[in-house]
């Protein structure tokens, strides 16, 4: 018996020659935690079984340790909100400057030619920006950041910070048992708020499709906070394993396998993430190419596909529309919430639309697979 | 009946010149929710070493290695409808395809029970 393991650390960054151990790392193995690498840290796949964690977070609320994940702060000087703004979009392809104190976004790092460098959140938290960045990208994306940004906005990595986040429909429930100040919070809305004597940078935003949150917690304070949510009733530590199929029902894109420096916003389904202000004005890294695909269309697509039968589709599988290749699937796996395989694939535009008939060449055979609007799962945030 | 394993954590019972085949309670244990196994056609000719059979789980696909040479006889029907028999009954319910074997001196490179337990217990 030989496995092809889906989390094999991304290829998309230069990682460290051995893995890091994060602050819940003992935490994990207490609660019997299966521990891999993944993006250079030594990581918990699973506790009790990925399909019992996928259903408890779809039903109750999952509590995934995201500690690999690279929170940056950036400032202006003397805490110059719109210079730091205006020198973020330089980079990022979205609004930074209409961000409210208290929102939260998604944005994207782009090359020059319009590759995707990263997917990430970035906060304004008043007097400063939070930003969220992929574990396995956090090297690159730092020099990056450093490279491009003037030398007067102050980048920070918040490298003795954990996070956590808290999903699924009984998350806020739970979550303000604790930090009752956290319920006034709407998806996309951030804030800073004290849970016994530590600040936690406390978010409504997560990776699952399900109402919940993610916490900045320092390092020292982790376990505690860790110990305390784990105790409440609605509960229980959920691995990486679930974390991947959660995402892949909710329709989010994994980068590293759905987004690569060889895709692109358009292309990847992401221009939501490029505001009408910026679209018109350009002015960032990768804007002539984005600007280019906008209007021009792009050749493949990224879409969601429902297959046929029980044999699940990975990463790299040949995607074929009448015994053509028009694509490749990036995400691929066994559906829990379904009960069926589901992937994520880039098809020729001619073959992206929902209802779309295509097959799915597994091992020598031919599964017949249709183009599915994403969420293959509803989203469920409170807005 | 004999019972043998291998390092890839198959079993194969043997009895007469017929072999059943299924994996480990180990290998089930590493590979979590079983959601689908692809299983050989009967008839097929198997060397030893050979991956005539897929097990899906939600994480990965497994392939699982023929411990002997044979022809398949007979696969377990019951894992289309109900593939979480691998989870549940690994040794039994769970088995995976039959096989008559080509030359049963190939057993004599597989480990016993006592010997794969060890095995497992230095991983």
């Amino acid at each position: 018996m030989n496995s092809t393991e889906s989390y094999a650390p991304d290829d998309a960054g230069e990682l460290p020659a051995e893995p890091l151990i994060l602050p819940l790392d003992a935490w994990h193995r207490a609660r019997g935690a299966r521990m891999v690498e993944f993006a250079g840290y030594v990581m918990p796949v699973q506790y009790e079984g990925i399909m019992a964690e996928h259903l408890w977070t779809r039903a109750h609320a999952g509590l995934f340790d995201v500690s690999h994940m690279g929170q940056l702060t950036v400032r202006g000087p003397e805490g110059d909100m719109a210079e730091a703004a205006v020198s973020l979009e330089a980079l990022l392809p979205g609004d930074i400057s209409a961000l409210k104190p208290g929102r939260q976004r998604y944005s994207l790092l782009l090359a020059e030619d319009g590759g995707i460098l990263d997917d990430l959140m970035i906060t304004n938290r008043g007097d400063h920006y939070y930003v969220v960045v992929n574990g396995a990208t956090k090297w690159d994306d730092i020099a990056h950041l450093r490279e491009f940004l003037p030398d007067s906005i102050t980048l920070n990595h918040l490298d003795e910070h954990a996070l956590l986040a808290l999903q699924g429909p009984d998350a806020a429930a739970a979550l303000t048992a604790l930090v009752p100040a956290a319920g006034r919070l709407r998806f996309m809305q951030s804030a800073v708020i004290e849970w016994d004597g530590v600040e936690l940078g406390i978010s409504r935003s997560g990776y699952t499709g399900e109402d919940g949150f993610e916490i900045s917690v320092p390092e020292t304070a982790v376990a505690a906070l860790a110990d305390a949510l784990a105790a409440l009733p609605q509960v229980k530590p959920v691995g990486l394993g679930a974390r991947d199929s959660l995402r892949l029902e909710a329709g989010l894109p994994l980068y590293g396998h759905d987004l690569t420096p060889d895709t692109d916003p358009v292309s990847a389904g992401l221009a939501f993430a490029i505001s009408k202000r910026r679209r018109e004005q350009g002015g960032f890294l990768g804007a002539a190419a984005v600007q280019q695909a906008l209007t021009g269309g792009t050749a493949t697509v990224r879409v969601g596909l429902a297959l046929e039968g029980r044999m699940a589709a990975r990463e790299g599988a040949a995607v074929l529309a009448a015994g053509e290749r028009t694509g490749t699937v990036t995400s691929g796996g066994f559906s829990p919430s379904l009960d069926r395989p589901v992937a994520m694939a880039y098809v020729g535009a001619a073959h992206a639309e929902p209802g779309s008939q295509l097959t799915i060449e597994v091992r020598g055979k031919q599964l017949a697979a249709t183009v599915t609007p994403m969420p293959f799962i509803p989203h469920r945030y409170f807005r | 009946m004999t019972i043998y394993f291998t390092q890839d954590h198959e079993w194969i019972a043997v009895d007469g010149g017929v072999g059943t085949v299924g994996i480990t309670d180990y290998a089930q244990g590493q590979l979590g929710d079983i959601t689908f196994v692809d299983l050989p056609d009967v008839g097929a000719t198997l060397r030893k070493g050979d991956a005539p059979c897929v097990v899906d789980s939600v994480k990965a696909a497994s392939d699982v290695y023929s411990p002997v040479s044979g022809t398949v006889a007979e696969v377990n029907a019951a894992l289309e409808e109900a593939p979480e028999l691998v989870n549940e009954q690994p040794e039994e319910g769970g088995w995976l395809f039959r096989l008559t074997l080509t030359d049963t001196a190939e057993l004599d490179g597989l480990m016993d029970r006592a010997a794969y337990d060890t095995f497992v217990g230095a991983l």
